[in-house]
């Protein structure tokens, strides 16, 4: 039907008898773009793109349709199915061809951080939208949760930074109802970064941080009868351990288990041949095909401000209040340099609960009060200096 | 019919002093002008545009308003190239009956935002030249405005101004009714009589200013006993 096809709509009732007789009658038509689009559509597709043809757009609209060789490119969706990640689509002629011309700006320009600590991981954005050079939006969101234990900040062009998490977030929902245990963050980054890589070379833009925290819970087809608990570990092993291996081992109480083991537990572990890392855990993912493990990320604009204050600040063993100071801090300074950062910081812990939320904090404030306080210090020196 | 401006780039006028040369290129895209206003208030929505057409230089139409009534609590409008208004109006109703018909019962404004997103993002690398703003009434009953850019990105607002004097207008508005930079200054919440005549003044100074909008003023009001449509005059020139 046109109307599906203009919409791009997929009747889930759609039965094969009826999409035969489409495709006899349109069998004539030698500029039909309905049979190839109905045979090579699936249900499968993560999401239907239209890719204009690039032949189409270099003439001009007098001398439409008589163009000699027809090209059937210009309704092909896009065919990204997680069960074949490595078939990438032949189909799109992205690289090759010429994007039409934007008439109007994107948004871009950010900054946002995100670091792990002993009390989890800490996310931190402004809240600024920028379409170059107005402000688009002083009150967007651009840390995104996923799920209850996964939150995403987003840098790049907001469209593609929200769609593409709505994707994301209903894969992870559906990974985590057929096999009954939520995906790893290290899991959904490269999930992430496989379903962008067909579209590495336009000009879609996603630069996301992904913060979460794994595990935490019994996996199943697990026997009680292997669950050991770690705290009863051979204390000599303890002092060779780093600071974030020893909160490992006294976080996990069950099944999990963290990357270093001793021998003695070895055979029963073994035997269950299933080993899961249970944690916060942080993974950066681009939209140019990277993809990193960190303990400390800041992306965006304002990045270099942040990272100033970042590397100057963060320990493992910061507490939960030290931690929000420091990220509240760091996008201060950045939007205070960084003209496409502004407005208000907007923060997030996660822990094995899950993710809460700080309100959001204006930051128009934080300048008035800081100017009061240079004031006073001022004062204070000039009374120094006089009494000397 | 090939316009005086040739097909430079859209928006912009043509220079007619000599720049050197210069490579002509067929652009799929047009800007038709107009602004788009939406302001939502605690049992109301107001979504109101004005009715000039233009392109470049002439104006094609002074009668073209630019919102769309979707469903008895929503009203979209949608500005930028008009080509793509009207596509794009023509599916989301196809889309509307489509979802009447497989689920019974209309689709409420929050879910209207989310499937424009979606459409909107289809064509993510031939985008429709539009700039949308929805304003309804939510599954509550309170005032609910979704302002969208070209791509698909949306987000939930109290008040949005769209179009060729949405930077103008902004502004005013976040003044006005966001009562933003401004220090002691009481909160009042806004009331439908005074929505419309803000609505109606901040067209008025549109319509000083900015080229592109004028002729008319189409304001739609949507409360829980309907919608309800005004046209007001402004500048013809």
């Amino acid at each position: 039907m046109a109307l599906q096809d203009l919409c791009n709509f997929q009747d889930i009732f759609q039965d094969s008898l009826t999409k035969l007789c489409f495709l006899g009658t349109f069998e004539k038509n030698t500029a039909c773009d309905y049979v190839s689009s109905l045979s090579t559509r699936s249900s499968t597709s993560l999401f239907n793109f239209y890719i204009p043809a690039a032949e189409y757009l270099d003439e001009s609209p007098i001398q439409f349709g008589q163009i000699s060789n027809i090209q059937s490119s210009s309704a092909i969706s896009s065919q990204e199915s997680i069960l074949s990640p490595s078939s990438l689509p032949t189909s799109l002629p992205f690289a090759s061809s010429q994007s039409v011309p934007l008439p109007f700006p994107m948004s871009h320009g950010t900054t946002t951080l995100a670091f792990m600590f002993q009390g989890g991981v800490l996310a931190a954005a402004d809240t600024r939208s920028s379409c170059s050079g107005l402000v688009a939006c002083p009150a967007s969101q651009k840390i995104l949760p996923i799920h209850s234990h996964l939150v995403g900040t987003t840098s790049g062009t907001s469209a593609d930074c929200a769609l593409w998490k709505r994707i994301l977030a209903r894969e992870l929902r559906l990974y985590q109802l057929r096999h009954g245990r939520r995906l790893s963050t290290r899991g959904a980054a490269k999930l992430l970064s496989h379903m962008l890589h067909p579209f590495k070379g336009t000009e879609l833009c996603v630069a996301a941080t992904l913060c979460g925290w794994d595990g935490g819970e019994v996996d199943d087809g697990c026997h009680a009868g292997t669950v050991i608990d770690l705290r009863g570990r051979g204390g000599t092993t303890k002092s060779e351990m780093t600071d974030q291996e020893k909160y490992l081992d006294t976080l996990n109480e069950k099944v999990s288990l963290p990357e270093t083991q001793s021998s003695t537990f070895s055979e029963q572990y073994f035997a269950r041949k299933k080993v899961s890392f249970s944690g916060p855990g942080l993974f950066y993912v681009c939209s140019d095909g990277t993809r990193l493990q960190g303990t400390l990320f800041s992306v965006g604009s304002g990045s270099p401000y942040a990272y100033s204050i970042l590397d100057q600040g963060v320990r493992w063993g910061l507490t939960v209040d030290e931690a929000t100071s420091i990220a509240r801090e760091a996008v201060y300074r950045a939007t205070y340099r960084d003209a496409y950062s502004g407005n208000c910081v907007d923060i997030y812990h996660i822990t094995s609960n899950g993710w809460t939320r700080r309100t959001r904090e204006d930051l128009k404030e934080e300048y008035y009060r800081e100017k009061e306080r240079r004031r006073h210090e001022g004062r204070g020196r000039q009374d120094v200096t006089v009494s000397e | 019919m090939l316009s005086a401006q040739g097909f430079g780039d859209p928006g912009k006028m043509k220079d007619y002093h000599y720049t050197g040369p210069v490579e002509h290129k067929f652009s799929p895209y047009a800007f038709n002008g107009g602004t788009v206003l939406a302001v939502a208030g605690e049992d109301f929505a107001i979504v109101a545009s004005d009715t000039r057409l233009s392109e470049g230089y002439s104006i094609h139409s002074r009668d073209s308003p630019k919102c769309y009534k979707l469903t008895d609590t929503t009203v979209i409008g949608c500005s930028g190239f008009h080509g793509d208004c009207l596509t794009l109006t023509k599916i989301i109703d196809a889309r509307l009956k489509m979802y009447k018909h497989s689920n019974n019962k209309t689709m409420t404004s929050g879910a209207i935002a989310a499937m424009l997103s979606t459409i909107l993002y289809g064509r993510r690398f031939f985008p429709y030249y539009v700039y949308n703003i929805i304003g309804g009434l939510d599954e509550e009953g309170k005032g609910a405005v979704y302002s969208f850019d070209p791509v698909g990105s949306y987000q939930r607002d109290t008040y949005k101004a769209g179009g060729s004097a949405s930077a103008m207008l902004q502004p005013l508005l976040d003044n006005q009714i966001g009562f933003k930079n401004m220090e002691g200054v009481e909160h009042v919440p806004l009331t439908q009589d005074k929505a419309i005549q803000l609505v109606k003044d901040v067209f008025i100074s549109a319509a000083e200013r900015d080229v592109y909008t004028g002729d008319a003023l189409r304001v739609c009001v949507i409360t829980k006993e309907g919608i309800n449509e005004q046209t007001i005059p402004l500048r013809k020139d």
